[in-house]
């Protein structure tokens, strides 16, 4: 799903918009909303108006959906300046629940009965291939919780930072998509001929929305979180 | 008289005496010809490295300093896919002379150097094409090192190849497969029969 478009087809993403339209635009955006806690039903309202109504800070708003419409998006600085990290935090949060609770149980499950023709040794060391990228995903997200979340929780209610800055968490974000790939090319080119085509290629869609939703998720994390944790902590810094 | 069948050679090295020598070995003996010179590896050294298609390279590897001298051989590999010979001035560590293709002496005899720099060049040329899809047999025997796991050095001393082959080996696999993981390479490894289910234990 390449929902680049050439610079004068593009849409600008605003407050006005009826959320009807920008689902529209790009339908991918309705796992944000269930994310954040928009329910369907919304009718006419635009987007400033559901906003408001739920409690969600519209820049915040503006420029996740952003991100995740276009490939090559630039978080604007107004937006930046006056989205409240807070509510990416609540964000990316959720994203992570949705990954580990649902998203990954699902493929799992789908995976499993994908290789049960197979024999007993391939069964196997595919199911340790899924449970080490589990693993893998688990410890990528607790380091976020755990660490970077509380910290940014803290800076914002003017609390002492522990001698962390948010550079370390920029400097050692990894990306997670290496076997999520590794996965997909063993499904799409390497099972044996047993296992049945309609099961995997609802597997291999279900393996393309996540990386394309995880790899949206990391750019969340790099280009709207760290500039906007950052310029807090500048602004912090002058404050003393 | 010009010999247009010969190899074009370039020298990375920056003693003048040792490239007057090479020079004379080369012309005395034919078949490889000096085609530039370069005294050490700055950013204009890099541009010519990068255009000037030579067959061979024959580097002195003091034109790295310390901490880059393990991964010359790879640093070359960024500008040029030549085969690259080591010339041996000073004692370095084992690992240094490893990576190279050949290593030649100062003391070898002519003769063994120009044999040398063919092996190089024969060597080289065996490495894999990229343009095939298919892994290679060699390509095959270092996956399944790989996912038995096995460490890069430990198949490199296995096969008595350089490092860096094994690297260029692993790279391969990963561009045909799609997969870039040892966890991943062992599961393709035992879906195509390349390994049992007792040697991942
Ligand atoms: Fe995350
Ligand atoms: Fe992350």
């Amino acid at each position: 799903m390449n929902r680049t478009e050439n610079e004068a087809s593009r849409m600008v993403l605003s407050p006005s918009m009826k959320l009807a339209d920008l689902i529209e635009l790009n339908y991918s955006l309705l796992a944000v909303l269930s994310r954040l806690g928009i329910d369907l039903g919304f009718g006419e309202n635009t987007v400033g108006e559901v906003c408001e109504e739920h409690g969600i800070d519209l820049s915040s708003f503006l420029l996740i959906c952003g991100i995740y419409t276009y490939d090559d998006y630039i978080a604007p600085n107004d937006l930046l300046k006056a989205g409240n990290p807070a509510d990416v935090v609540k964000y990316l949060h959720s994203s992570h629940s949705f990954y580990l609770d649902d998203e990954l149980k699902k493929l799992e499950k789908s995976l499993e009965e994908l290789v049960a023709p197979c024999d007993e040794t391939q069964k196997k060391i595919i199911y340790r291939f899924f449970s080490e990228y589990r693993k893998e995903v688990e410890n990528h997200f607790a380091y976020e919780e755990e660490t970077v979340f509380p910290y940014v929780k803290s800076l914002l209610s003017g609390g002492s930072r522990n001698g962390y800055s948010i550079e370390q968490f920029e400097e050692n974000h990894s990306n997670i998509d290496e076997k999520l790939n590794d996965l997909k090319n063993i499904v799409m080119k390497y099972l044996p001929s047993v296992c049945d085509t309609v099961l995997r290629n609802s597997v291999l869609y279900h393996i393309f929305f996540l990386e394309e939703d995880l790899d949206k998720h990391t750019l969340i994390e790099n280009n709207v979180l760290v500039p906007m944790v950052t310029r807090l902590e500048e602004h912090e810094k002058r404050q003393q | 008289m010009k010999n247009d069948s010969s190899k074009k050679v370039l020298l990375i090295i920056p003693s003048r005496i040792m490239v007057r020598g090479i020079e004379g070995v080369f012309s005395d003996l034919g078949e490889f010809r000096v085609e530039g010179i370069l005294s050490d590896i700055s950013r204009t050294s890099e541009t010519r490295l990068k255009n000037m298609d030579a067959d061979l390279i024959i580097i002195d590897p003091v034109v790295f300093d310390y901490a880059t001298r393990p991964s010359g051989r790879s640093y070359i590999a960024e500008y040029t896919d030549a085969a690259v010979v080591a010339l041996q001035t000073i004692v370095m560590e084992d690992d240094v002379w490893k990576q190279y293709d050949e290593v030649i002496s100062i003391y070898d005899a002519p003769p063994v150097i120009i044999r040398k720099l063919r092996t190089a060049l024969s060597a080289h040329q065996e490495l894999p094409k990229p343009d095939s899809h298919e892994l290679s047999s060699r390509e095959k025997e270092i996956l399944i090192c790989v996912a038995k796991g096995m460490l890069n050095k430990e198949i490199a001393d296995l096969y008595n190849i350089s490092i860096y082959t094994v690297i260029t080996h692993r790279k391969n696999i990963t561009r045909k497969t799609g997969i870039r993981t040892v966890a991943g390479l062992t599961v393709y490894a035992l879906l195509n029969n390349l390994i049992d289910s007792s040697s991942v234990e």
